[in-house]
């Protein structure tokens, strides 16, 4: 059942779908961001049906700075494209280039989560706590739980770096690069409807 | 690889009890999920004959209203998430590989990882009970009945022991939907595969669709009584319907989680047992797909009374009645696959044909309840419990029971006793029937559901007795089979052919007891039915697919087991927050329990672990003692 | 074998053509990133400059979003590729059946009957 594997060809083209490991890790992953997407949908909606539930708290427009979440969506944004070209990288089994482009991703990714927690911070200090209406429960839930992801991510990713720090491609890290190269551009996609959903509706939406 | 015999050696040389905790094999993993399942099945069924204790004579004292709501909401709880949903899984998990010829799972350790979260969360919510009462809300936990104001400490259990049973539902999922897909047989394609494991597919399925929104709704009420946040009340902008579709968005797929499984074991059953080949086996496919489809589209059907408008009221009347006509198309499939068959009336049998009028009745109340004028009559009364008491224990304890004893003589070597088995079927059968048929005319004369008692001489005494009697006969009959699996265990003869009942799938071509890497040679399937058309093209056994070679095996590990109690400790903490005078600080309890939880999962990413080899040679001398 | 599989490679296995093949795909990756970027520009313009009638913007950056997720998806995620069908399967499952809850949650919470 093992496929065996040919040291002297060199490293397949999808080295991450080399092994029957690996193409069972890739298909689980999508099974498991297929669920995501749900859970997501989940807490947009509750989000979209009490934003207007500010109950006296400062509203979405009174709060949301256009400039500093488009910073946030610029970096990861890049952040994605960096990871992109890190799965081109192993590919073509260039094991620097893919960690070169992976630190990059990782760095991107913590200037973001930074930004948020100044975010944060900053509306807490203008008077939208957890508690105070439905619409900031719901927003920091919202917007935290994607917070949370990219905490995990970053964790992923770089316990990933710390331990292949020196092992080359192999293809048994090789689908765990891949899948949470996977992961990250998820929570890229997820940004995007954060920034257009809860940002620039907030600010612009009828 | 001199030096993988040594591992075989040491492997064997485990105790027993470190055996099955670290095993990550999917026989061991069923059967254990069969025996958690069953645990909690008897627990919540116990609770179900206190109950009927309690409504036997009007205004009884038996039970008192608090203890009386937290009995429903456990046995509720219980039953949909700790019982119903691990023992399909352990059906599951025991015949999927051996039904399309794989060696095992596709991610073992994942599937033991499964069954400690699982059954750790089902622990956390059980030990409710000696911190100050079970949840109380019932299983559906309204909000605000649930959220921080009214609800107590109960809810805390039921919020997070949920969340975390349901990560260890949702990633067994993932594992049965990727090993369906990527672990088939050669020759084994998707319209080949048996409908059982069709159904199973498409259950886990709705698991990853319906289990995410649950997580999301939970996590929301779990912020809501931790932390003080706003969802659900009104006051500052919350919203409570938001609770009840959130919950239905799963719930209502729940329904289908749970009967879908329990579809594919009744057509596995009545095929074998009527000499038939299963009628139109596409059309069941496409059936099941379409309920699985639909059963997203109707959850409003539970919130008609609430009052969220008249359209929306009927745009999912018409989704809700439309599930009739898929679930119909089995219905006539299974009686055509009968018809004309050569019938053997064994206890499985006779479980999977009567399943067939029970679940219609189920059904047929369930159109009545689709339609929204009547529905506000039938809401929230005995009807309403009637009709999905017939779905439920109608449709899957009746598959269960077929499945137990179809499967049972592969999974544990001996056949259960059949005597036994048809007192078991007929006292459960009558039992179940006096028990729910009366409910219904309860529900139509205004018995309201989840109410403690009743006043007497308003035409209700008679049927509730006849109910109650019903459930203990029901009871007498579980104990029935309770007997049955020690007595068959110490008496019954021993089965040592591998087909016992003539059967036509695959999981009856491997000797018994099955070896541990199910087949020595992956078999090449040539058709619908594999076993069964090698029997009348071929020699009666499965050809092999490749030549004998090296098999690879995962290594055991005790990480999940350790997981598990690292997300109760993680869990109970976090509960720790809301209780009054805890013992110590909750973050004392919280802060180790999150960091054996990752700790563990660091571990295991770490540490590349690429399992072991039987080789040919030892292969060779294990296929001899086998045979 | 499963030492193998903890080895790194010499080499890579890809032919001249594979690496011109890649080369080209890795072009219209960062020309998606590009237009990726230019989507992001036009929402943000369109709500902070207001050019756009506040009626018609919600709609309008909804599609922007939903272009960015089509090209995030389908181009940085290759569910375009072969080899994705089961995976396309269940996102697009997971898609459609997120649409129904997410009309609900929003609309049908029982403030406006419909």
């Amino acid at each position: 059942m093992a496929d065996h594997v040919d040291m002297t060809k060199g490293l397949p083209s999808n080295p991450e779908k080399a092994t029957l490991e690996g193409r069972n890790k890739f298909l689980g992953f999508w099974i498991f961001l297929s669920g995501e997407t749900i859970m997501f949908a989940t807490f947009f909606g509750a989000f979209l049906g009490l934003r207007e539930g500010t109950a006296g708290g400062p509203t979405a427009e009174e709060l949301f700075q256009l400039p500093l979440v488009f910073i946030m969506t610029m970096l990861l944004l890049t952040s994605s494209l960096t990871s992109v070209l890190a799965m081109y990288a192993m590919k073509r089994n260039n094991f620097k280039a893919m960690m070169i482009w992976m630190s990059t991703t990782v760095l991107l990714g913590l200037a973001f989560l930074g930004l948020e927690i100044y975010e944060f911070v900053e509306y807490v200090h203008h008077g939208l706590g957890y508690t105070t209406s439905a619409f900031g429960s719901s927003f920091y839930t919202l917007v935290g739980l994607h917070g949370a992801h990219v905490v995990f991510g970053l964790a992923w990713i770089s316990t990933l770096l710390i331990r292949y720090a020196k092992s080359g491609i192999t293809l048994t890290n090789a689908p765990k690069f891949y899948v949470a190269s996977l992961y990250w551009h998820f929570i890229d996609v997820v940004w995007v409807f954060i920034f257009t959903v809860v940002y620039l509706m907030g600010i612009g939406g009828a | 690889m001199a030096d993988y015999s040594a591992i075989i050696k040491e492997k064997k040389d485990k105790s027993v009890l470190m055996d099955w905790l670290t095993t990550v094999d999917h026989k061991k993993l069923g059967v254990m999920y069969l025996i958690a399942g069953t645990l909690f099945f008897l627990k919540a069924g116990l609770m179900a004959v206190f109950m009927r204790i309690q409504l036997m004579f009007p205004e009884s004292n038996f039970l008192d209203g608090q203890t009386y709501n937290e009995f429903i909401t456990m046995h509720g709880t219980i039953m949909l998430f700790l019982a119903a949903t691990p023992l399909l899984f352990a059906f599951m998990n025991y015949i999927i590989p051996l039904q399309i010829g794989a060696r095992d799972v596709a991610f073992p350790f994942v599937n033991a990882l499964g069954f400690w979260i699982f059954f750790f969360g089902g622990l956390l919510l059980s030990v409710s009970w000696f911190f100050g009462g079970a949840p109380d809300a019932g299983w559906t936990a309204y909000v605000p009945l649930s959220a921080g104001d009214y609800g107590h400490l109960g809810m805390d259990f039921y919020v997070i022991g949920l969340q975390i049973s349901g990560i260890g539902t949702l990633i067994s999922a993932i594992n049965f939907i990727v090993t369906i897909v990527n672990m088939r047989a050669p020759g084994m394609t998707m319209m080949r595969m048996p409908l059982f494991c069709w159904t199973s597919l498409v259950t886990s399925l709705l698991i990853v669709f319906a289990f995410t929104p649950l997580a999301a709704g939970l996590a929301l009420l779990m912020l809501d009584r931790l932390f003080g946040a706003q969802f659900f009340s009104p006051d500052s902008g919350g919203n409570a319907v938001l609770w009840q579709h959130i919950f239905w968005i799963f719930g209502h797929p729940e329904v289908y989680i749970l009967v879908l499984p329990a579809f594919g074991i009744i057509s596995e059953v009545i095929p074998a047992f009527s000499r038939k080949r299963l009628f139109g086996y596409t059309a069941m496919v496409f059936a099941t797909l379409i309920i699985a489809f639909l059963g997203f589209m109707v959850w409003v059907h539970h919130m008609f009374t609430v009052g969220i408008g008249p359209v929306t009221n009927s745009v999912f009347a018409i989704a809700t009645m439309a599930i009739g006509i898929p679930t119909g198309i089995k219905i006539f499939n299974w009686l055509f696959t009968m018809w004309g068959g050569k019938l053997t009336f064994n206890t499985a049998m006779l479980c999977a044909s009567s399943f067939v009028p029970t679940f219609v009745l189920g059904g047929v109340t369930g159109v009545m309840l689709s339609m929204v004028p009547v529905d506000y009559l039938y809401h929230d009364t005995y009807f309403v419990v009637a009709h999905f008491h017939y779905i439920i224990v109608g449709g899957i304890v009746l598959g269960l029971l077929a499945g137990l004893y179809y499967w049972y003589p592969k999974m544990f070597g001996h056949h259960l006793n059949e005597k036994l088995g048809m007192l078991m079927f007929w006292m459960f059968y009558i039992g179940f029937h006096m028990t729910f048929f009366v409910q219904h005319i309860l529900g139509l004369i205004g018995m309201p559901r989840r109410v403690y008692t009743y006043l007497e001489g308003q035409g209700m005494d008679t049927m509730n007795l006849i109910s109650s009697i019903g459930a203990f006969l029901m009871s007498a009959g579980i104990i029935v089979l309770v007997i049955n699996i020690v007595y068959s265990a110490l008496k019954s003869e021993r089965v040592v052919v591998s087909d016992p009942w003539d059967a036509r799938t695959l999981e009856w071509s491997t000797p018994t007891p099955i070896p541990e890497y199910n087949f020595a040679q992956v078999p090449q399937v040539r058709s619908l039915d594999p076993l069964f058309y090698e029997k009348i093209h071929g020699d009666g056994k499965m050809k092999p697919a490749e030549p004998l070679s090296d098999i690879h095996m995962p290594n055991g590990s005790i990480l999940p087991f350790i997981i598990g109690i690292g997300m109760f400790v993680w869990g109970f903490g976090m509960i720790m927050l809301n209780m009054e005078n805890a013992i110590i600080t909750p973050y004392a309890v919280i802060i180790p329990g999150f960091l054996l939880t990752f700790g563990s999962m660091l571990v295991r990413s770490i540490k590349e672990d690429h399992g072991y080899h039987i080789t040919v040679e030892e292969l060779k001398k294990l296929e001899k003692e086998v045979s | 074998m499963a030492n193998e599989l903890s080895k790194p490679f010499e080499k890579s296995a890809l032919s001249e053509e594979d690496l011109y093949k890649m080369n080209k795909e890795k072009k219209v990756q960062i020309t998606s990133f590009a237009f990726m970027i230019f989507l992001t520009f036009l929402a943000f313009i369109a709500v902070a400059t207001e050019m756009v009638a506040p009626a018609f913007a919600v709609p309008f950056i909804l599609v922007l979003a939903g272009m960015q997720f089509f090209l995030q998806m389908f181009y940085f995620m290759h569910l375009k590729d072969k080899g994705h069908e089961w995976a396309n399967t269940f996102i697009i499952a997971g898609v459609v059946l997120s649409t129904p809850a997410l009309i609900a949650l929003t609309f049908l919470l029982g403030m406006t009957k419909y």
